[in-house]
């Protein structure tokens, strides 16, 4: 099998670090032979499998040995849970330097390291959750992720991130060859969420390829630095993440995404009672002002 | 070549301009103009500081280069830090020309290289913890500094480094100014917003930093030359004169110049101001803030240095005024026996010129000194306020182009064939190939000073020498004339 490079993208603290994790697990449980590139600077993409605190990162092995080009491939990768490999870019402490840089030369370093050996089946990309400038972007250009997965939620606010990451692929889609392979639904529990992240993705050209259950199950396994898949592999959230794994072992639904206008979003959130329809006559009117009023 | 008329130098812009496709032909038809000395302002006429077209081989700098390599960089006695990647200070390193006393290492720094290096994880992590670093290491390996700048390179501007917050605190550690510049390369269109930015440097972390401290003994004759790069010299040949005519000059910015005359220089009752371009800014803010009137003179060639002392003087009393005389009387032997030298080799002969901050119309009169004519001019990063002041300097129907192509200049030349170009290091080798004598008037060519009595004679010998070099008549390959190859058949016969 050729191997697949996919990205997983989506609003920060949905859940994408520990979904792709948990996806990853059950991908490696099926016989995957699997690589997580963790591309944010918190480097936490990894620590489930690793039962580690935090990886530490190709950057900042970097600077303590000089210059990433006297790094080794076997100082940085380091192989967890069914025998999934593990690298993380890392990156500056917020508010200094540039992290985007950081993302584009640790994948440049694996590329030429050959970390991406014939051996591999799935590459995963856990992408910091903003695409703030070309860095983070990286794992989208060309000949690196060709599916891009979205996590995303019935929130207002997750839904409009992945309706704008839908719009920074369609950019990408253009000039090579990644596609939007699905919405990942990492519920948070709102009303009629499958049917409205199922009828967004519709919107935007693609499916819901699976919802995932809240469980408390995740929180626990977590706190031990494990996946469900590995501290209660009976769970039936285990079932959820390996369904998950197949239907993306399984996926050819790879599209070029049609994002839709804020008022198509606002219009598809008014449907499902998650906003109201606008009342002009309350923007930009304090609370004081209405009491007055 | 007879001179051009108004209508036959239009005709030669509308002709080059034709090539163009059809926006740059809008954009670059603003920029190049027939000089009409009757007009006040040059903006009826030309539009420059705007960025240039790509593709068209401009040959301006950037803001770091403003600033490094221009305002700061002569500062004798304070270490620049090239704050970036390697190549921004290795290649600018002591390009300029820029004479200083001193010695080299121990208690000056002008030609040396200080740069931060940025490696991957500088870009990655930020570089401030390592500008720190630097300036303690400087201060251990090179404790007669005076101070240090700071001066950005593209990087720092991108990944949002705070050296503000690193130089306070280095300065406190050091005691010694330590003045951070924001001049990343990528600011505004040309070297020039580089000036601004050194300036406005100047202003915040170094004038006023003797401020409330009388401790400076002034006297009523105390001025600084502003604007003054010392290249080849210069700025010693202009304050001998200075200084003859009994000015005390008190700082010199900013070739061979220090931090501490920096500081000084609110004290002074009078700038002069030799490159308006680069200098005006913090001329005009010692103007507001310390009631410092300024001026503008201009040291090359007997005239204008006659003009500009006598304009000096009389804003002094009547002592200095008589002193101008005197330093005009004293070297006149000096000068009417360079002009009785050379201006029988040099009259009548044109130049056309396309330099940067002052020269593109300061040069003027040195050459009419000599008889020649500047019959084209242009500046590389000049504002309105440079053409305001070039109109009257140049002859009617003569050629003004602003930020000039490659191409521009190449035509230019071809059609009005003058007998010297004066322009920089990237024009010297194409133009010397059309066998057209060629001088280089930003660094004058290894040679100077040209400021001043005493440079106003190696000026008029270098334009002899180069003008008048046989080496022009041999410039044309023998068989290429129909005379020469008969010759070259008859020989080999």
């Amino acid at each position: 099998m050729a191997l697949r490079q996919c990205a997983i993208y989506g609003k920060g603290g949905i859940g994408k670090s520990t979904t792709t994790q948990n996806l990853v697990s059950a991908l490696a449980e099926l016989g995957n032979k699997v690589m997580i590139v963790g591309c944010d600077p918190k480097a936490d993409s990894t620590r489930l499998i690793l039962h580690a605190k935090a990886q530490t990162t190709i950057m900042s092995l970097a600077a303590e040995a000089g210059s990433v080009e006297d790094l080794e491939l076997e100082d940085v990768l380091k192989v967890g849970y069914g025998g999934i490999k593990c690298v993380e870019s890392g990156g500056p402490e917020p508010g200094v330097g540039c992290a985007g840089r950081g993302v584009i030369t640790a994948i440049n370093f694996l590329e030429e390291e050959g970390a991406y050996d014939d051996e591999l089946d799935f590459v995963f990309y856990d992408v910091l959750g903003d695409v703030v400038c070309g860095g983070f972007a990286m794992p989208i250009r060309e000949n690196k992720a060709q599916e891009i997965y979205i996590v995303c939620s019935g929130e207002m606010m997750a839904m409009y991130a992945a309706n704008n990451i839908a719009k920074g692929i369609v950019k990408y889609a253009n000039s090579g060859s990644v596609r939007l392979a699905g919405l990942i639904c990492n519920s948070r529990e709102t009303a009629r969420e499958d049917e409205l992240i199922s009828a967004l993705a519709a919107k935007i050209g693609t499916t819901m390829i699976h919802f995932v259950p809240r469980d408390n199950v995740v929180q626990r396994a977590e706190i031990r630095r494990m996946t469900v898949i590995e501290y209660e592999p009976q769970a039936k959230q285990a079932d959820e993440y390996r369904q998950l794994a197949m239907k993306i072992r399984d996926n050819k639904n790879f599209i070029i995404p049609t994002p839709i206008t804020m008022d198509e979003l606002e219009e598809l959130m008014m449907e499902f009672g998650i906003i109201d329809q606008e009342d002009e006559s309350i923007i930009g009117v304090t609370a004081a002002a209405e009491a007055t009023a | 070549m007879a001179a051009l008329t108004k209508e036959e130098t239009e005709a030669l812009i509308q002709e080059v301009l034709e090539v163009y496709p059809e926006q740059a032909r809008k954009d670059r038809a603003k920029h190049l103009a027939v000089n009409d000395q009757s007009l006040e302002k040059s903006n009826k006429c030309i539009t420059s500081n705007r960025k240039s077209q790509p593709g068209v081989m401009t040959i301006r700098g950037c803001a770091y280069a403003g600033s490094k390599g221009v305002v700061w960089g002569p500062i004798k006695d304070m270490i620049h830090i090239s704050h970036g990647p390697v190549g921004c200070g290795q290649y600018s390193r002591a390009g300029r020309r820029n004479y200083y006393v001193g010695t080299t290492g121990i208690n000056t720094f002008g030609t040396m290289n200080f740069t931060s290096d940025f490696q991957e994880k500088d870009i990655v992590f930020g570089g401030d913890k390592k500008l720190a670093k630097i300036m303690t290491e400087i201060e251990e390996l090179f404790p007669l500094n005076k101070g240090i700048s700071i001066q950005s390179e593209c990087p720092i501007g991108l990944i949002g480094d705070d050296i503000e917050a690193v130089a306070k605190k280095a300065n406190k550690e050091i005691n010694k100014p330590v003045v951070p510049v924001r001049c990343e390369g990528f600011r505004g269109v040309s070297q020039s917003l580089g000036h601004h930015i050194a300036n406005d440097a100047i202003r915040d972390w170094v004038l006023e930093n003797r401020d409330g401290d009388e401790s400076f003994a002034t006297t009523p004759y105390d001025v600084a030359v502003i604007g003054d790069y010392n290249i080849g010299g210069d700025a010693w040949a202009s304050r001998t004169l200075l200084e003859e005519m009994g000015l005390r000059v008190v700082a010199q910015w900013s070739g061979d110049g220090t931090i501490a005359e920096m500081e000084k220089t609110p004290k002074v009752k009078l700038n002069l101001i030799h490159c308006y371009r680069s200098m005006n800014y913090i001329a005009r803010h010692m103007e507001e803030k310390y009631k410092i009137p300024w001026i503008e003179y201009n040291f090359f060639g007997p005239t204008k240095i006659a003009e500009s002392l006598r304009k000096i003087a009389a804003l002094f009393d009547e002592t200095i005024q008589a002193g101008a005389e005197k330093v005009i009387a004293k070297y006149q032997a000096e000068y009417d026996a360079v002009i009785a030298k050379y201006k029988p080799r040099l009259q009548g002969k044109r130049v056309m010129l396309y330099v940067g901050g002052l020269r593109p119309r300061h040069v003027i009169g040195a050459y009419e000194d000599l008889g020649m004519e500047v019959v084209g001019t242009g500046y590389e990063f000049g504002h309105n306020d440079d053409y305001d002041r070039t109109i009257k300097e140049m002859g009617n129907a003569t050629l003004i182009y602003d930020d000039v192509t490659g191409y521009e200049f190449e035509e230019f030349v071809k059609k009005v064939q003058p007998d010297l170009i004066g322009s920089g290091i990237k024009e010297k080798y194409i133009f010397q190939k059309m066998g057209i004598p060629f001088r280089q008037m930003h660094s004058w060519d290894y040679s100077g000073p040209y400021h001043g009595y005493d440079g106003f004679a190696i000026f008029a010998r270098d334009m002899d020498m180069t003008l008048n070099n046989p080496c022009w008549k041999q410039v044309k390959a023998p068989w290429k004339t129909a005379e020469s190859s008969d010759v070259a058949v008859a020989a080999s016969a």
